[in-house]
């Protein structure tokens, strides 16, 4: 039978090579190399200091965000949750996890917003962005695993940068999103008072976009947990070590320590943030207040909610 | 006086051929059939207006007439396809935009049909944003902003948040937020049309009464006549982006246009519209050392039933024939006018709208038009108020002519 390949056989293969290897690696390695820079700066800080905290600390501190922006119910799940993980022996692991996961995020969020009001400013922009998110999206992670090695090497900072690609779009669609549905009423009341764009950027847009674009750093946030485990695979350390080593070793038990150590943490930091985002997006709230209400005494901010209430 | 805004052959036309559509319109083609063939919109054609300094313009117009479109063309929220919109000195249309943004800051505000606040921000924020956009101190502008607050009556709500508040007291804010700024001129698109007829009219004088202390220059959109005729010293009437007619509301409702002007006109409240002084007569009276027989003799002459008596140059009271006759013929020494005057009588400002009339006319007596002074400036006779209500031809003519003698 034919097949159009017995006409033509195309060296796909060989072309990506010969990109990556003869073009990229050699011309490019300072750049890629001065990329790490940033990261690695931020890791090993974060790192640092959450290894150097005392667990109680870090876990009193975490449930009492907790308390805050969500409830006792998830104060008490943090709590014990954490123990838990102390308790059979993952805590530095998580630790590592942890502070590589806020780098992503970190680093998803400087890239990500700017990116995401770039692109609702201009149609030209969101029309060249928006395919490569797609594209972005629909790679399969273990795919760039490859070039990200050959351009980055191994180690912790390449696992962080994977997860940041695998991690980067959500924040820019839903900050693009958020941005575009601000009401065009507003838009308008803001410029016929002689707004610059950066008046209107920062005191109608950003804080009116502000829920949306915390559901996309919520979102970003949920696909750096998941790329851990496979950023294990180019070397980045955490619990994604723990589980990717189980699994070489058929060691089920030091497997599912780890999985159950990164499910613990997905959900604690999920219901932080998606609570940040919903008060943060409702009317009374910008990022600064929530901030702020997180050290207040909790029975200040009862009886504001009331007083406005009334 | 100084001309505020001026618009010269403005021209708007929404599509991707805009100068093609002029061209059409110049070989005299209709809206229709430009936006039938091309697609395109005319927005405005034709535009051609003046607004004094501290006068209220109201532009009136169906739904699509194109009067959103020409409001936003005076702050430069829409760029003209053609001709010259003048603030002051400057053009909007083809200034910079460093210009037309301090223009913004400096002298224009807007107030929005649908409110436009802020819902992150509480009143007193919404009501200062013009203030922090010009760069003023938190303090200073929460100061403004609660003055502005208080001239609508909201001062109690400032650390509330807009979602708490009606729909009529929004549209304050909506006032306030303007006014914080201390702007030259308001532009006002069709700001009460989300309220209900109450509000609405609470508002109505309330703008009324404001404009009387702050003097602004406006231009104020609204599809509803009454609205118009109540609020504009000088009222346009907008059709498919076109002035139909411009004039002030006595002009409109006395001499309408064309049959779409009077179509409008047909249903509106004239008692609204004219004043005690469009309806006056002139003041025919006699001085109070009259006799009886001068003063009946006079109001035979003129077929009146009653007259006003003056003394010297101010009103002694009134006398009517009845009372005069009966004098007259009950032979008393005196018979001067002084013995039956009635110092009590109806009498109304130049400016009082007709309708307040109503219940003043209904003691039969001629109804005192007066000035500032105290003067006589004419007489409302009871028929002669009804005659100016009703809606026909020779009534609307009288009434043209009467408002010219009161001018004159
Ligand atoms: N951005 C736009 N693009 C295309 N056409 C427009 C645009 N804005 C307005 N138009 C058209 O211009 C005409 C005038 O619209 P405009 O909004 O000025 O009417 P309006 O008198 O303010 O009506 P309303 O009382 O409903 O607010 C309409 O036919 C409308 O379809
Ligand atoms: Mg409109």
């Amino acid at each position: 039978m034919f097949s159009p390949s017995d006409l033509l056989l195309i060296p796909f293969d060989e072309w990506v090579n010969s990109l990556v290897r003869d073009f990229l690696v050699p011309n490019f390695r300072p750049l890629f190399r001065a990329m790490q820079v940033p990261v690695t700066a931020v890791l090993n800080a974060l790192e640092a200091f959450f290894q150097f905290v005392p667990m109680l600390v870090t876990t009193a501190v975490l449930a009492l965000v907790a308390w805050r922006t969500v409830g006792r119910g998830l104060a008490i799940f943090t709590l014990l949750a954490l123990f838990f993980i102390d308790m059979i022996g993952l805590w530095p692991e998580t630790m590592t996890t942890l502070s590589m996961i806020v780098t992503s995020v970190f680093f998803c969020t400087i890239i990500g917003v700017p990116l995401g009001i770039l692109a609702a400013g201009s149609d030209r922009v969101w029309a060249i962005t928006r395919p490569i998110l797609d594209i972005m999206q629909t790679i399969p992670s273990f795919v760039y695993l490859v070039p990200i090695v050959m351009l980055f090497g191994v180690g912790m900072v390449p696992g962080i940068i994977a997860t940041i690609i695998f991690a980067l779009p959500p924040i820019i669609r839903l900050t693009n999103l958020g941005i575009r549905n601000v009401r065009g009423d507003l838009i308008e009341a803001a410029e016929a008072f002689g707004s610059t764009r950066w008046q209107m950027l920062w005191d109608v847009q950003f804080p009116l976009a502000l829920r949306t674009i915390m559901a996309g750093l919520n979102q970003t946030l949920m696909l750096s947990l998941s790329m851990v485990v496979i950023a294990a695979l180019i070397g980045a350390g955490g619990l994604g070590l723990t589980v990717y080593t189980g699994l070489g070793r058929l060691d089920v038990g030091g497997a599912t320590a780890g999985g159950v150590g990164i499910v613990l943490l997905a959900i604690i930091l999920d219901r932080i943030t998606q609570a940040l985002g919903e008060k943060s997006g409702g009317r009374t709230q910008s990022l600064r207040q929530t901030l702020v209400s997180l050290f207040r005494p909790r029975a200040a901010t009862v009886d504001e909610a009331n007083k406005t209430g009334s | 006086m100084k001309t505020k805004v001026k618009a010269r052959a403005v021209y708007k036309v929404f599509g991707e051929a805009p100068q093609d559509a002029l061209k059409r319109l110049e070989r005299g083609e209709t809206k229709e059939k430009i936006l039938e063939e091309t697609g395109q919109v005319l927005g405005v054609q034709d535009a051609n207006f003046d607004v004094e300094e501290g006068h209220i313009f109201v532009v009136m117009g169906l739904s699509g007439s194109g009067k959103s479109t020409l409001v936003r063309m005076l702050n430069g929220l829409i760029k003209p396809t053609s001709g010259q919109i003048l603030i002051d000195e400057d053009d909007v249309a083809s200034c910079s935009p460093e210009r037309l943004r301090k223009i913004r800051r400096d002298k224009i505000a807007m107030v929005f049909q649908h409110f436009a606040l802020f819902p992150h921000r509480t009143i007193a924020e919404n009501a200062a944003y013009g203030l922090k956009i010009k760069g003023m101190g938190a303090a200073e502008r929460r100061k403004k902003a609660l003055a502005a607050l208080d001239q609508v009556g909201l001062a109690a709500w400032a650390d509330s948040y807009p979602s708490e508040l009606s729909g009529g007291m929004q549209q304050r804010v909506g006032l306030a937020r303007g006014l914080a700024t201390d702007p030259q001129i308001l532009l006002m698109d069709e700001p009460f049309s989300a309220l209900d007829p109450l509000i609405r009219r609470e508002m109505q004088d309330e703008l009324i009464k404001l404009q009387k202390t702050l003097k602004k220059t406006i231009v104020f959109i609204t599809h509803d006549l009454n609205e118009a005729l109540t609020l504009g010293d000088r009222i346009a009437i907008m059709k498919d982006g076109r002035f139909v007619q411009v004039g002030t509301a006595q002009e409109i409702v006395a001499n309408p246009a064309d049959e779409y002007v009077s179509a409008f006109v047909a249903d509106i409240d004239r008692g609204r519209v004219f004043t005690a002084g469009h309806a006056a007569t002139e003041p025919a009276a006699v001085q109070l050392s009259a006799t009886a027989e001068e003063a009946l003799r006079v109001m035979e002459e003129l077929n009146r039933n009653a007259l006003y008596v003056l003394d010297g140059e101010k009103i002694a009271g009134v006398v009517t024939y009845q009372d005069l006759s009966a004098s007259a013929r009950g032979d008393r020494d005196e018979t001067g006018v002084a013995s039956v005057l009635t110092t009590e009588y109806p009498r109304a400002a130049e400016e009082t709208p007709l309708h307040e009339l109503y219940g003043l006319a209904s003691s039969g007596l001629p109804v005192a038009v007066v000035n500032g002074e105290g003067r006589l400036k004419g007489v409302v006779e009871p028929e002669s108020l009804f005659a100016q209500l009703s809606t026909d031809e020779h009534s609307t003519d009288n009434a043209h002519n009467t408002s010219a003698k009161a001018a004159s």
